[in-house]
């Protein structure tokens, strides 16, 4: 079973997820490096990713879309800013125009992920850091089906408050 | 409804009128659409009502109720009534942050479900 953590900070606009998986660090680093592995997971069901480009290399940029239920696609662009294979990544995310290059109209999302081994399992730690409120709300609507299914919780969300 | 566990909370901020108008408003599915569309990004009372099948002012209605419950705010701009849930900015980043959140769990399971595959 796999064992979720997440903890978000409202003012630092920060997320922070840990989850243990039941494979070693090698295999877990490998639905990160394997773009085929990489796009069975990156996009929600109604939102298939295709990774056109993608390298785990320091400076090295992958460029990725998102088909949405009606066919329109999302881009989006990645600069890999640190590599420490196989326990360690960080790299920029950035909305992207459909050849691949991105635009920079709503900041970086920063994300640093890490692997850890412990025992028979990974505890895989990622943090997602937002510049700003739009940046964020465009990524939720980035065809976000998960977020979606949410809709009617966050009514009752805004009624606990 | 699961909105009916949280209505003693609610009763310590809010008057037992301000809670009707709230409970009358998210009765209705379209309303409660409405919400989470406008909680997601403002829009125009016309943009709203082409997700509907009902007319606009059927749509213009809705609002209304809403408006007066305050989950939502109304505000005129140019020809356009634009509609935006009533959230401060640490509410919205509350609830994006439950999205991606939501995201990023669906994320984990689908890594999970490709480590069992192999």
């Amino acid at each position: 079973m796999t064992m979720i953590t997440t903890h978000k900070d409202m003012d630092a606009l920060t997320m922070t997820l840990v989850a243990v998986f039941d494979a070693d660090v090698e295999r877990v680093w490998q639905v990160w490096e394997d773009p085929r592995q990489l796009e069975r997971w990156w996009g929600p069901p109604e939102w298939p990713a295709t990774f056109v480009r993608h390298s785990l290399e320091i400076g090295a940029t992958s460029h990725y879309f998102m088909t949405g239920p009606d066919g329109e696609r999302m881009h989006g662009w990645w600069m890999i800013t640190a590599v420490g294979a196989p326990f360690s990544l960080e790299l920029d995310d950035r909305f992207a125009d459909e050849d691949g290059n991105p635009t920079d109209t709503l900041g970086v999302t920063r994300m640093t992920v890490t692997l850890e081994a412990h025992a028979e399992q990974t505890r895989m730690t990622l943090m997602s850091t937002f510049e700003n409120l739009d940046q964020l709300q465009q990524m939720i609507d980035m065809g976000m089906e998960e977020g979606l299914r949410l809709a009617v919780g966050q009514i009752d969300g805004l009624l606990a408050e | 409804m699961q909105a009916i566990m949280y209505n003693q909370m609610v009763v310590k901020e809010l008057s037992d009128d301000d809670v009707d108008l709230i409970f009358h408003a998210l009765a209705d599915a379209t309303r409660r659409d409405i919400v989470a569309r406008a909680i997601k990004r403002e829009q125009s009372v016309s943009s709203l009502a082409v997700s509907y099948a009902m007319s606009f002012a059927a749509v213009q209605k809705h609002v209304a109720v809403l408006e007066r419950a305050a989950l939502v705010s109304k505000e005129r701009r140019g020809r356009e009534q634009i509609v935006r849930g009533n959230l401060d900015s640490i509410r919205r980043a509350s609830a994006l942050l439950d999205r991606y959140e939501a995201l990023w769990r669906g994320r984990t399971e689908r890594i999970a479900n490709i480590l069992t595959d192999s």
